[in-house]
């Protein structure tokens, strides 16, 4: 259909992803108390981005392919 | 509830997203098959994402957590018993004449195969049932976001009155779930459909993660809970020795045969995603691939009920989760909850309310919410109230796709304009979201008034629904089945659900809305569960019976009409060419194989 879905489902988690990282580098340790102690945000951020980009790097190489 | 901008910036980004991919597609839109069927061109794992995210809508999310908190892992049998075997079902053996047929929707099917009034019959119930089902999830959206104040402080802040919030919450929702189908269409709703699966998964898994590693792990949350929450199959010899009052006998056949087949098989909304696949066999895989997110849903979304009920009652009085109902928050109220499960209150008097037996009556709807509040700090919390506001949507989303469909195509142009122009079709597709989302709006409306309507509707959908199995299971392997046996079997079934349902009752209720309408009680069944499946196999059968009696007294139709809608008449789909992993069958054998072993896992 044009466009393939794995493009937008990476550029969302890409883009959550590096909010929820830079987050959790700058704001204070004491919110996450509620979480075990555990900086939630940057290590979950951390995984929304790499899982973001290789969506992204799938959808790149399947346009790639259809276009040579 | 503390919301600070990181949350409200995640929330934001993902409208931004949805509603990017509704204006993307707006061009691609050019034909009603484009508009109602995707083009036909969906690859098979988008449509199998979609097949299993139209049907995540809040009622799973939520209603699975509560489940699991109320009933412990035997909550899992509504997948490994209900959902799974169902899918690999319709992917193997139904599909080849849904989509072979090229019926561009299940009423349409109906009609081929049998006729017109059987038709008919199935889409109008089915059209008011999409709209009620989505003024529903929408209305159970607005409350939630009340009762976690997700918009007390913004509406505070810009001096907005907090009855507002209701409504603002309902027009939003509409608002954003007309903008992306209004544009984009089934395709837009089914990329919409996948993007939320992955952001559910994403806002849940953490969750689970969390609150596994705080309870010490699976071995720990055992301990902290009754035995019977963590065995599924333990005790199902009789209703009296497991949770959910039910034998095994009437599991087995009333939800894992009936109650599931029914809605896998024959419910439109879940069957549209398979039919905007690209091919025969991508259509025959989508159930199939759909099925193993599916098998592992219940870690996602029954684990946290049981983690919610397995945690210290103590801990719920924490400054982060003064939860939920406004009042509630005084602490000698929580002493009658369990876990993070606080008891239900009593809107009127601010008690909690109490059984027969003087027990606080548990409010386990929360249980997922109240997770997300325990262990999220502000950031990911924003990401996890995102994760649930897509479920809300992705099920609103399904009926209206599903509603609009089956409105243009077996109502509007089989009874009201026949023979118009494409372009008047996919007009009317558009005009159709618009006022499908507008009845919704009424009908989440008409929810806050009117609770027992609501109830009733939605028993009354149950008695449509519980037959329609036995049709579609005569339709494609009977070749004598006729339409007159069709139709007079699916209204006998639907008058022995109502008529099983008014002559029986669960223990420990009323005679009204339970059971027991019409005066007398036959029976007694253990549980509303097992009333339930009872209900839905005497409809089947009834059903089955009526439809082949009068089949065989009236004539039968043409062998040749029949090529391609019913088994014996169809040529099998080839698959030879296909790579092994590929193969329907071989597919629908390892997704069983893996659903047995789970079952024996947590027997």
């Amino acid at each position: 259909m044009g466009l393939d879905i794995r493009l937008p489902i990476g550029g969302l988690f890409t883009v959550i992803g590096l909010l929820l990282v830079s987050y959790g580098l700058l704001a204070g340790k004491a919110i996450y108390q509620a979480s075990l102690g555990i900086n939630v945000n940057f290590w979950w951020g951390l995984v929304m981005l790499g899982f973001g980009l290789i969506m992204i790097m799938f959808s790149r190489r399947a346009d790639q392919r259809s276009t040579r | 509830m503390n919301l600070t901008s990181i949350d409200w910036a995640i929330m934001f980004v993902y409208f931004v997203f949805v509603l990017g991919i509704g204006f993307l597609l707006r061009q691609k839109v050019k034909t009603s098959t484009d508009f109602f069927l995707a083009g036909r061109a969906i690859p098979a794992w988008v449509c199998g994402l979609a097949f299993i995210s139209a049907n995540l809508g809040a009622q799973e999310v939520i209603g699975m957590a509560a489940s699991g908190a109320k009933y412990g892992i035997a909550t899992s049998h509504f997948y490994w018993v209900g959902a799974i075997p169902a899918m690999v079902f319709v992917g193997i053996f139904m599909m080849p004449f849904y989509y072979g047929s090229r019926a561009r929707s299940v009423p349409e099917y109906l009609r081929l195969r049998f006729d017109e009034k059987t038709r008919g019959l199935n889409a109008i119930s089915f059209a008011i049932m999409t709209v009620f089902s989505s003024g529903i999830s929408m209305y159970a959206m607005a409350r939630l976001i009340q009762i976690l104040h997700v918009l007390d402080g913004p509406f505070q802040r810009l001096g907005i009155p907090q009855h507002w919030i209701f409504h603002f919450s309902i027009a939003f929702s509409a608002l954003i779930v007309l903008a992306y189908i209004f544009f984009g269409g089934l395709t837009s709703a089914i990329y919409n459909e996948v993007l939320q699966f992955f952001l559910i998964v994403a806002g849940f898994l953490p969750l689970v993660w969390l609150g596994l590693k705080n309870v010490g792990g699976w071995h720990g949350l055992v301990q902290k809970l009754p035995s019977s929450y963590s065995h599924s199959w333990v005790g199902m010899g009789s209703p009296q020795t497991n949770p959910l009052g039910v034998e095994w006998f009437g599991l087995v056949m009333g939800l894992g045969f009936v109650l599931s087949f029914g809605y896998w098989c024959t419910d439109f909304l879940v069957v549209q995603r398979a039919m905007a696949a690209d091919s025969m066999s991508a259509a025959r895989r989508t159930p199939l691939i759909a099925a193993v997110p599916k098998m592992l849903f219940p870690f996602l979304v029954i684990l946290p009920g049981l983690i919610a009920v397995g945690l210290p009652t103590k801990q719920i009085s924490t400054p982060s989760a003064p939860m939920s109902v406004s009042r509630a928050s005084s602490p000698e109220h929580h002493a009658y909850g369990k876990g993070l499960i606080p008891a239900k209150i009593n809107e009127a008097t601010g008690q909690p309310q109490l059984d027969q037996n003087g027990k606080a009556v548990l409010d386990y709807d929360l249980a997922i919410p109240n997770m997300l509040l325990h262990y999220f700090p502000t950031g990911i919390l924003g990401l996890g109230l995102t994760a649930l506001l897509a479920s809300f949507m992705s099920g609103m989303a399904g009926n209206v796709t599903a509603f609009n469909t089956v409105w243009t195509y077996d109502i509007y142009q089989s009874y009201i304009r026949p023979n118009a122009s494409d372009a008047h079709y996919l007009w009317m597709g558009r005009v159709a979201t618009v006022f499908g989302i507008a009845l919704s709006i009424v009908a989440a409306y008409a929810a806050t008034r009117f609770n027992n309507i609501m109830d009733m509707l939605q028993l009354v959908f149950a008695f449509v629904n519980a037959p329609l199995f036995a049709t579609f299971l005569l339709g494609m392997f009977w070749k004598r089945a006729t339409g007159h046996g069709a139709f007079f079997g699916l209204i006998s079934g639907t008058a022995a659900a109502a008529a099983h349902h008014g002559l029986t009752l669960p223990t420990g209720a009323a005679p009204g809305i339970k059971g027991a309408w019409l005066g007398t009680i036959l029976h007694t069944y253990p549980s509303e569960m097992a009333q339930n499946f009872w209900t839905a196999i005497w409809a089947w059968t009834t059903c089955f019976a009526v439809t082949i009696l009068i089949s065989l007294l009236t004539r039968a139709r043409d062998e040749k009409e029949l090529v391609g809608l019913v088994y014996s008449m169809t040529e099998r789909p080839s698959e030879e060419h296909l790579a092994w992993y590929r193969r329907p069958a071989a597919l629908g054998l390892a997704v069983i194989a893996l659903t047995l072993m789970l079952n024996l896992i947590f027997w």
